[in-house]
């Protein structure tokens, strides 16, 4: 059961990348992979967030978790991409371009890991004031 | 335009499929602290993605096993998130060790795997 839901929630994840890669590079043409930058980052963002929400609600079922967390997402944002579009901006030369993409990979996807943790916090915080008797 | 989504959807379903399998078990056996299951998958699909970028084997294959399975079975998104876990519990070694790992085996394994692929054009 789990693995079906992450099989499909995962096809869904990669056609969205495909798609979202396609419609940002028709958008934005360049030799740099702003596509693959954007998504990964838009994953880290996502998964930070519902990681720690799935992680404070009990009830919510496992297919559901997993489906979404590591099936869509995990599918949606990709490793083996990024290093081979780093390799081939090494090889064209585009030397300013590679250094710029690791390390806006690297600093990016920690900053919206971290941010999508932190979002949750504060929606954390504010839900328990809202129910304090005032 | 259809058959190409078609061609991602089943090789990104397979490649989340093998990623949750690998890791599931990997984890069950081997448990640490540093995420090695990620580690391993993001090392391995670095190589074979660069092997089938060097190999030019068509659109479709690239599609099918390229674009779907071994973008779907690498994640960056999950490294990510884990990496912060690391941060949150203090564990810098481990973090020092799979950030170095991710990217600097990565790229390695992924040059490495286009220059194999180049050998292997049709």
């Amino acid at each position: 059961m789990n693995i079906i839901a992450v099989g499909l929630f995962g096809a869904a994840g990669a056609l969205l990348r495909y798609l979202m890669g396609l419609w940002i590079h028709g958008w934005w043409p360049s030799p740099f992979p702003f596509g693959t930058l954007i998504i990964n980052l838009l994953g880290c963002l996502m998964l930070g967030w519902f990681s720690t929400w799935a992680a404070s609600l009990a009830s919510l079922p496992s297919w559901l978790r997993l489906g979404f967390g590591t099936g869509f997402v995990g599918a949606f944002t990709t490793f083996s991409t990024f290093s081979v579009e780093t390799v081939n901006l090494i090889h064209a030369e585009l030397w300013g371009s590679a250094l710029l993409y690791v390390m806006s990979s690297f600093i990016g996807g920690l900053v919206f890991a971290w941010a999508g943790y932190e979002i949750f916090q504060i929606q954390l915080r504010r839900k328990s004031k809202g129910v304090q008797p005032s | 335009m259809t058959i190409n989504l078609l061609l991602v959807a089943i090789g990104g379903f397979l490649g989340a499929c093998a990623r949750y399998g690998f890791s599931t078990w990997f984890n069950k056996r081997y448990p640490a602290i540093l995420p090695r299951a990620t580690l391993l998958i993001n090392l391995s699909g670095s190589f074979l993605l660069g092997l089938l970028a060097g190999a030019a084997w068509g659109d479709a294959v690239y599609l099918l096993i390229g674009t779907g399975f071994m973008g779907a079975y690498t994640t960056f998104s999950t490294f990510n998130v884990e990496n912060i876990q690391l941060v949150r519990n203090k564990e810098w070694k481990a973090l020092l060790i799979y950030v170095a790992a991710s990217y600097v085996l990565g790229l390695l394994l992924a040059y490495a795997g286009i220059s194999v692929g180049m050998t292997m054009k049709g």
